[in-house]
């Protein structure tokens, strides 16, 4: 066989997996509007505020809770010291100024 | 359109042949270019997917919460705080919240205690009586209908009937809850009715009115911080963004990864290379098609990558629950959500990802290759 | 027909290491026939080889194909030209590696965008008849001296051109291979091909193929033979 046949053959293998992909996103869809239905009544009746995702500390437990100093225990610019807090970004109440990589000291902390 | 086709094709396999000359090397980039992609799609994926959800769920989240803030800490609300509250017009429901940590000692895990609000019928709980999420009942390895003790802070031992477990597939938000009546919730942290409320939820019948309610709650509450459910939706809009630092950190990589690539590209253009491209010119190819030979190499490689990569990396997420992924999000947390997520792709991520993998490579293979392509094809006869 | 007027070229112009490697050559080249250039080394042979076949420009002069002025021609056209006209057959072959022999073969009708099959069969058939069927798919780093050469040859040809340009074909080839070669020549002549060789080696300016020996000497002609001519004239005296 040719080798740009090979090649064509392999990259529409991949894009027939990318097009098997979407279908499965289209039609678990259903499956997970049912589960999100769930979740969101949970949350109306219990007032939950944030995702459970990280367990390890109270401000990546509750990012949009933590008070305005939480996220810097030691010091605005220390480094973190549990891994999810790498991942999430100050709560969007600290403004502008509090981008992750900035690591500014907060100069407004009244909302 | 034909010959144009069976030109390209040749073009095609021309620089596959030349390509496989070094198999190993160039299978070896191949797949480290395809890796790199793979876990790129997978942070952008998982990223945009929990967006999503926390987006669906937190729509429903209180509209005005209020905390109180002693020397910057979050503190206790005190009782007559929600009496001054429900002064404000356009404010309803006002209800003080009971919610804490618990570090369970004995798993080494860190619950979120919370007692259920009275509009929760659902979920009410008695005296002697708990619901817990369900991550803690894998941990606890408690059924419905068990008993779940906790030592509290104090030292005394509650023994609390389970009476219910919270469906698995709202884990994402509830994994960690314990839910106890208000009387065990002030009996296991020794709370009396005086010392208040964690903080205090609202809902406002109208939703253009809460930046007025704000105001006025600001004004009758000076040290209190006033969280809209605005605030909460835009803080999740957040979480893994690009500048985040698992993102940045993977984002840097590949792009030291493809500085390699494109340097090795840009100056690897060796004298039998550039002698290839003097017997092609001199054979006859044109420098147009020189450069479109050297733009499929490009092209075929990014996009072998980039169409196995992002395949890869949408079954790692959605399909396997970004069970590579898992560890960097647990972190040291005992307590993990059992979450499976909605398979939804941010496009314009997908395709800024195509972008800046694709385009570098491909311009990469191109630039010395452009330099060559335009010599005077008699290098050949030297 | 090929003829030079006036060229000149002049290697790496307005710099210090400026070269006159072509001076001024005036010359005509017959079709049908088998040219030689000769001369010493550096006199200009292949920089006039390069010339004539459209892979460099006169720094001065024009060059006439036929009717057409070729060294004129925009860089497309002059492609094009080189690629229905000229086949080439390099010093050392200069074949593609990793490539198989059929492929290096094909590789010069690549731009026509001839179908694959198509093409396939013309070069498989060009092979066929050098004797290397059973080689064609061997990659061309694996042939030995005298394959290669028979497949630079296939190459030349592909596209089939009225013209094919040798530089120093048997510098690296045992005696047996250049009588092959001169064999191959031959048979390109009676075909109706113009050839021109550049070389060095007196096994090809003494074989009877040659028609016309053009010796170069520091960019310039120093003379033009016409061996057809003079063995004929022998032959007349001989039978006379
Ligand atoms: N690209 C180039 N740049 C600079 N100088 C060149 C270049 N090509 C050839 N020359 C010089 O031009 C002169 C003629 O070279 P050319 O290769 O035409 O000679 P030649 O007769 O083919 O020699 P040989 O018999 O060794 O192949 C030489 O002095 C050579 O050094
Ligand atoms: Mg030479």
């Amino acid at each position: 066989m040719r080798r740009v046949t090979v090649a064509m053959l392999m990259l529409g293998f991949g894009l027939a997996a990318l097009g098997l992909e979407s279908m499965h996103a289209r039609f678990s869809e259903a499956r997970h509007d049912a589960a999100r239905a769930e979740t969101a009544r949970l949350v109306r009746d219990l007032g939950l505020t944030d995702l459970a995702l990280f367990t390890e500390a109270r401000y990546v437990r509750h990012i949009s809770q933590a008070d305005l100093f939480t996220p810097f225990q030691d010091a605005p610019v220390s480094f973190e010291h549990f891994p999810s807090g790498t991942l999430v970004a100050p709560p969007a109440h600290l403004g502008r100024h509090a981008g992750a990589l900035s690591a500014r000291p907060i100069e407004r902390n009244s909302p | 359109m034909r010959r144009w086709l069976s030109r390209q094709a040749h073009l095609i396999d021309f620089t596959l042949g030349a390509l496989l000359r070094r198999k190993g090397r160039n299978l070896m980039m191949l797949a480290v270019y395809t890796l790199i992609i793979f876990m790129l799609a997978s942070v952008t994926f998982l990223g945009s997917a929990l967006r999503f959800e926390a987006k669906a769920a937190l729509n429903y989240a209180p509209e005005v919460t209020v905390q109180n803030l002693i020397m910057g800490r979050h503190a206790l609300s005190p009782p007559d705080w929600v009496k001054k509250l429900s002064r404000i017009r356009g404010a309803r429901n006002i209800h003080g919240r009971l919610w804490g940590y618990f570090y369970d000692q004995a798993v080494g895990a860190n619950y979120t205690l919370m007692v259920p609000p009275p509009r929760a019928r659902d979920l009410a709980v008695n005296l002697g009586e708990v619901i817990i999420g369900h991550a803690i009942a894998d941990l606890r390895k408690v059924r419905q209908g068990g008993y779940l003790f906790l030592l509290s802070p104090s030292g005394k031992l509650f023994k609390l009937k389970v009476i219910r477990i919270l469906p698995e597939d709202s884990a994402l938000l509830s994994a960690d809850l314990v839910l106890i009546s208000e009387t065990d919730y002030r009996a296991f942290f020794n709370l009396t009715p005086e010392d208040g409320y964690t903080d205090i939820a609202l809902t406002v019948r109208n939703s253009n009115e809460i930046p007025t309610v704000v105001n006025k709650i600001t004004r009758i509450l000076p040290t209190a911080r006033v969280i809209t459910r605005e605030d909460i939706l835009r803080t999740y809009e957040n979480v893994f963004s690009w500048r985040e630092g698992i993102v940045l950190a993977m984002l840097a990589t590949a792009l030291v990864a493809f500085a390699i690539f494109a340097f090795d590209k840009a100056s690897g253009l060796s004298a039998e290379e550039r002698r290839e491209i003097g017997i092609l010119k001199a054979v006859g190819w044109e420098t147009s098609d020189v450069i479109a030979m050297k733009l499929w190499e490009g092209g075929l490689i990014s996009a072998f990558a980039f169409i196995f990569g992002a395949a890869a990396a949408y079954a790692h997420v959605f399909l396997f629950d970004a069970s590579l992924l898992a560890p960097v999000l647990k972190g040291w947390a005992v307590l993990y959500p059992d979450f499976s997520l909605t398979p939804v792709v941010d496009r314009l991520q997908l395709i800024t990802l195509a972008f800046i993998t694709i385009i570098p490579f491909t311009i990469a293979t191109l630039v010395p290759v452009w330099k060559a392509a335009i010599t005077d094809p008699d290098i050949v006869m030297r | 027909m090929i003829r030079l007027e006036h060229v000149t070229r002049i290697h790496n112009e307005g710099r210090p290491n400026a070269v006159v490697a072509v001076n001024d050559v005036s010359l005509e080249i017959p079709k049908e026939r088998v040219t030689v250039l000769r001369g010493p080394s550096g006199s200009g042979k292949t920089t006039l080889l390069t010339l004539i076949g459209c892979l460099a420009r006169p720094t001065q002069g024009r060059i006439w194909l036929d009717d057409e002025l070729i060294s004129a021609l925009p860089e497309r056209f002059m492609t094009e030209v080189r690629r229905r006209t000229f086949g080439f057959i390099f010093q050392r072959f200069n074949l593609i590696r990793g490539l198989s022999a059929l492929e290096n073969v094909m590789l010069p009708a690549y731009p026509t965008g001839e179908s694959h099959a198509a093409l396939k069969a013309r070069a498989a058939a060009l092979l066929e008849r050098f004797g290397l069927k059973a080689r064609m798919h061997e990659k061309s780093e694996l042939l030995s001296g005298g394959e290669a050469q028979r497949v630079a040859i296939a190459r030349a040809l592909i596209n089939d051109p009225a013209w094919i340009i040798a530089d120093e074909p048997t510098a690296s080839l045992d005696t047996a291979l250049v009588d092959q070669f001169i064999e191959e020549m031959r048979a390109l002549k009676k075909a109706g091909k113009s050839i021109i060789i550049t070389s060095h080696d007196p096994r090809i300016w003494q074989a009877d193929v040659v028609d016309r020996i053009v010796t170069m000497q520091d960019g310039h002609i120093l003379s033009v033979e016409d061996v057809s001519a003079r063995e004929r004239a022998e032959e007349k005296e001989q039978n006379a």
